[in-house]
């Protein structure tokens, strides 16, 4: 229990850590591919268009003196609106464009696992699924066969 | 029991894929982007879209609505575009020639950064108001392709002129005549 415990704490500050220096030093390549260009519609780093080429100079600015990551997405929506973003971000209703395929997948596997279980109780059951009975006749006429093919 | 949970269980499933596909039917129906230059090119007068945006120099908000009783010459530009620094000039002559009384010539920056469009507005000594879209709102509504492009609004709010990409002198002109007849 407490191996495991120790386990997921060390794997959460392996996620963590690298996120907080993203967060305090982002760099212009990270940049480029999280934030848009708005006249076409790719990422940064796939365009050249001027705006694309000033919005670059921007953030390279800005990285220079230090703002952080959050500071610079910032003043680009408020320069360009949240659709700047590549990504929406993670609070109010966008953060539910994260949490909702979470929740579906979290939901699906739910329904399977309940399928699967409900499924095998049947097929455990006597007189149903996989134990079903033949009928009688059949069943002697299917025996008499066998013994044939056997003799 | 078991056999009911099943029937509802398709129900939802059933009511759910239906509810999609009209979603799907109403967005191909209503496409986002309007073909308001298409129908004034074809001679048709539609009433401009109505916005509310914030001034460019901060200092609270332009309404389309606001204007109506003057003619408006609706100027889409950015400072990173060419074409927008030739036309300019021309627009800030009509804005003196014409304005305010007359006729209101309003530019609306987007996709660029504020900062940028204070320093093109200062060197091309733009006078005229000027609002900021951050959002590109006006855009679907306006169908627009790209900058510049320039509305005319007449007295009652109609659109009576498009131009798409630079203002020649001549455009200008021409269309302020028709947007103040």
């Amino acid at each position: 229990m407490i191996r495991t415990a120790a386990l997921l704490s060390v794997l959460a500050l392996a996620v963590a850590a690298p996120a907080a220096a993203s967060e305090r030093h982002p760099s212009l390549a990270e940049l480029e591919g999280e934030v848009m260009c708005p006249t076409c519609h790719t990422t940064l780093d796939e365009s050249n268009s001027a705006i694309a080429q000033q919005i670059k100079a921007f953030i390279r600015v800005r990285i220079a003196e230090g703002k952080t990551k959050s500071q610079i997405e910032s003043e680009l929506v408020d320069n360009f609106g949240p659709s700047i973003l590549a990504a929406p971000p993670k609070r109010g209703w966008d953060l539910l464009a994260w949490v909702l395929p979470l929740g579906g997948l979290g939901l699906g596997a739910l329904v399977l696992g309940f399928l699967a279980w409900r499924w095998t109780r049947d097929r455990d059951r006597p007189g149903s699924g996989g134990g079903a009975r033949l009928d009688p006749e059949l069943e002697r006429r299917l025996d008499a066969e066998l013994a044939r093919f056997d003799g | 029991m078991n056999r009911s949970l099943k029937l509802g269980a398709q129900a939802v499933v059933v009511a759910g894929v239906l509810a999609l596909l009209a979603l799907l039917v109403w967005r191909v129906a209503h496409p986002q982007q309007s073909n308001l230059p298409e129908l004034v090119r074809s001679g048709k007068k539609p009433a401009a879209p109505s916005f509310s945006l914030p001034r460019l120099d901060g200092e609270g908000r332009i309404e389309l609505a606001g204007l109506r009783g003057k003619a408006v010459v609706i100027n889409f530009w950015a400072s990173w575009c060419g074409p927008c620094r030739k036309e300019a000039p021309r627009l800030q002559a009509a804005w003196a020639r014409y304005g305010p009384n007359r006729l209101v010539v309003l530019g609306i920056d987007s996709q660029d950064f504020k900062g940028d469009a204070r320093k093109f507005a200062r060197k091309y000594g733009l006078t005229y108001p000027i609002v900021h879209d951050a959002s590109g709102t006006t855009y679907g509504p306006y169908g627009l392709t790209g900058f510049p492009e320039t509305f005319f609004v007449n007295r009652d709010g109609k659109i009576v002129g498009y131009v798409s990409g630079e203002l020649s002198q001549q455009d200008l002109t021409e269309n302020i005549r028709r947007a103040l007849a």
